[in-house]
């Protein structure tokens, strides 16, 4: 139930009527709701055979890429919204990947597991990487090759001379706006390329 | 889910003349097409599949005089099929050139009661969309459901968008490209030189002194062949493999297996394939490239594209019409704000993947005619 309350929490940043790039679009989920309710257009990327296949099933347009190959299909503010949900912390270039959802639009939106969340905290300070509901896997098979927290990114965002317009944290299907990076187990960033800071 | 069963082909003649890409027009000409399922009232359901290099109108299923000559996608098009023939009405459609039955370089030339040959005109891509605009007309069809081909097939379906994208709704371009790149139409050339230097080719006035240039052909297709599998697929299929056990120390005999195999791919292929239909082919693939009139410019070509559907499909081993290719299609349409999907199958079988039935890529397929189905029902 949460997984779907996030989603919608996630889709109320899209503002009406945008043109979307869904960067990890998964099985198309959240781009059918865009269109559905907020008559967005656009399209969604994505690696997968099976998810490209549902997509499709979805009526979603797809366009099957891997995402460390880069953006160079996409012209420069080329869309309104790129969305990068729960992708991020999958890619090896994390930080080129940032540079190229705020390139490709005019404000990028990522979601991805809070590292910092109180109880992976814990779970490292016993000595134990966290094994969570939002970070299920263990050490050795996880997919997560970037494992960051909610103030790292706000790091990062400065270091790439990203302007955030909103950040919160998600837990439980609810927005978390007071001290996210020690109470939310998702961190999300609204954000658009900054003036001359930009790389 | 079988095969569409017994069918007939038709013909039709059209006696208003072609304008060609040329300048030059098309004389009265016949098309040869078949027809699968039926068409609905509202005449919304039909799709037309064009055909590549050396396939025809013969898509699916088969004749009653000829159970084992199989239309070239037969595993694609029938009932229950991906193309599904009790949803659309499907039509294939003989291209101009060609040499299964359409008016072609065999065939009578107006002018003086000869064959063609060498004499007929060339015929581009955007000539053959022409006339299949044309059987559209007399079948009724002012709208196509979609339009779906793969390579040289692919490169029509492409063309319909530009030069009628009113009466198409989707398109399909599969193992297809935005043009040859010089590597390919190098490849043409070589296949192209073998013909017209086999002294049997006479000019390409041959149909009069009685022969074929059988030589020149199987040459081209032997050529041809190389560039459609993959090297992974011909080092499965036939590796280093003898064919008699041992070496035979000859160097004009077979001794691998991949010369037989080669070797009898030119032999079939020269007994039913003409060879002015294959130099008109493969000049029709070399001259295609829409984004010429616009400086280069893939995505200008595509403006008229807007208001259409695109699948777009490649193969991760086709080195011919490598994903990069399709790639460019697809940022072309993007640079549009077309609606385009696209799927990069990875399967081991080279360009000729377009013609197997790997499920991952009939799979999409399927799901996308469903879209198609669904819209045209609505």
């Amino acid at each position: 139930m949460s997984e779907r309350r996030d989603l919608e929490l996630i889709a109320e940043l899209v503002p009406s009527g945008s043109r979307v790039l869904d960067l990890g679009c998964g099985t198309g989920e959240l781009l059918a709701h865009l269109r559905a309710k907020r008559a967005c257009s656009g399209y969604g990327i994505e690696i997968a055979d099976g998810n490209v296949l549902q997509c499709m099933q979805r009526g979603v347009d797809v366009i099957q890429l891997n995402l460390e190959e880069g953006l160079a299909l996409f012209d420069d503010m080329s869309f309104d919204v790129v969305l990068q949900l729960d992708t991020l912390q999958h890619l090896r270039n994390t930080e080129r990947m940032l540079r190229e959802t705020a390139r490709v639009g005019r404000i990028g939106i990522v979601s991805f597991p809070n590292f910092g969340h109180w109880p992976n905290r814990v779970s490292v300070a016993r000595g134990r990487m966290p094994v969570t509901r939002t970070l299920p896997y263990q050490w050795y098979d996880t997919p997560n090759i970037r494992v960051g927290t909610f103030a790292d990114f706000e790091v990062l965002a400065r270091r790439n001379g990203l302007h955030i317009l909103d950040a919160f944290g998600l837990h439980n299907g609810t927005q978390v706006r007071r001290w996210p990076n020690l109470r939310a187990s998702v961190a999300v960033f609204k954000f658009e390329r900054g003036g001359a800071a930009g790389a | 889910m079988h095969s569409i069963g017994i069918v007939h082909p038709q013909s039709r003649h059209f006696g208003q003349p072609l304008p060609l890409r040329s300048g030059a027009t098309l004389a009265g000409y016949t098309l040869v097409y078949e027809t699968y399922g039926a068409l609905n009232a509202d005449a919304s359901n039909a799709v037309l599949v064009c055909h590549a290099l050396n396939a025809s109108h013969h898509v699916a299923g088969h004749y009653e005089a000829d159970p084992r000559n199989e239309g070239w996608w037969d595993n694609l098009v029938g009932p229950g099929k991906p193309l599904d023939t009790d949803r659309f009405f499907v039509i294939g459609v003989n291209n101009p050139g060609s040499c299964f039955g359409s008016t072609g370089p065999m065939h009578a030339n107006p002018a003086n009661g000869q064959p063609y040959g060498a004499d007929f005109p060339v015929v581009t891509v955007e000539d053959w969309v022409d006339a299949q605009a044309r059987l559209m007309d007399a079948l009724g069809i002012r709208r196509l459901a979609a339009v779906i081909g793969g390579s040289l097939g692919g490169m029509q379906a492409l063309a319909w968008t530009l030069r009628h994208p009113q009466r198409v709704r989707h398109c399909i371009a599969v193992a297809s490209a935005p043009n040859l790149s010089a590597q390919n139409i190098a490849f043409n050339e070589v296949a192209r030189r073998a013909i017209i230097t086999d002294p049997d080719f006479h000019g390409g006035h041959y149909y009069s002194h009685g022969v074929v240039p059988a030589r020149g052909l199987r040459v081209a297709r032997m050529i041809g062949h190389i560039t459609y599998l993959s090297d992974d697929s011909m080092e499965a299929k036939f590796g280093r493999g003898l064919r008699n056990g041992g070496l035979g120390y000859t160097t004009q005999d077979i001794d691998f297996q991949i010369e037989s195999y080669l070797r009898y791919q030119g032999d079939k292929f020269s007994e039913y394939f003409d060879a002015n239909t294959y130099l008109l082919i493969t000049r029709a693939l070399d001259y295609f490239d829409p984004a010429a009139a616009h400086g280069g410019d893939l995505s200008a070509a595509f403006a008229p594209a807007r208001s259409n559907h695109f699948l777009i499909v490649s193969f991760t081993t086709d080195w011919r019409f490598a994903p990069a290719r399709s790639r460019e299609i697809v940022k072309a349409l993007v640079d549009n704000r077309v609606a385009v999907n696209y799927a990069e199958i990875d399967a081991p079988h080279g360009h000729d993947a377009f013609l197997l039935d790997d499920p991952r890529y009939h799979g999409v397929l399927r799901s996308y005619f469903e879209r198609v189905a669904n819209e045209a029902a609505a």
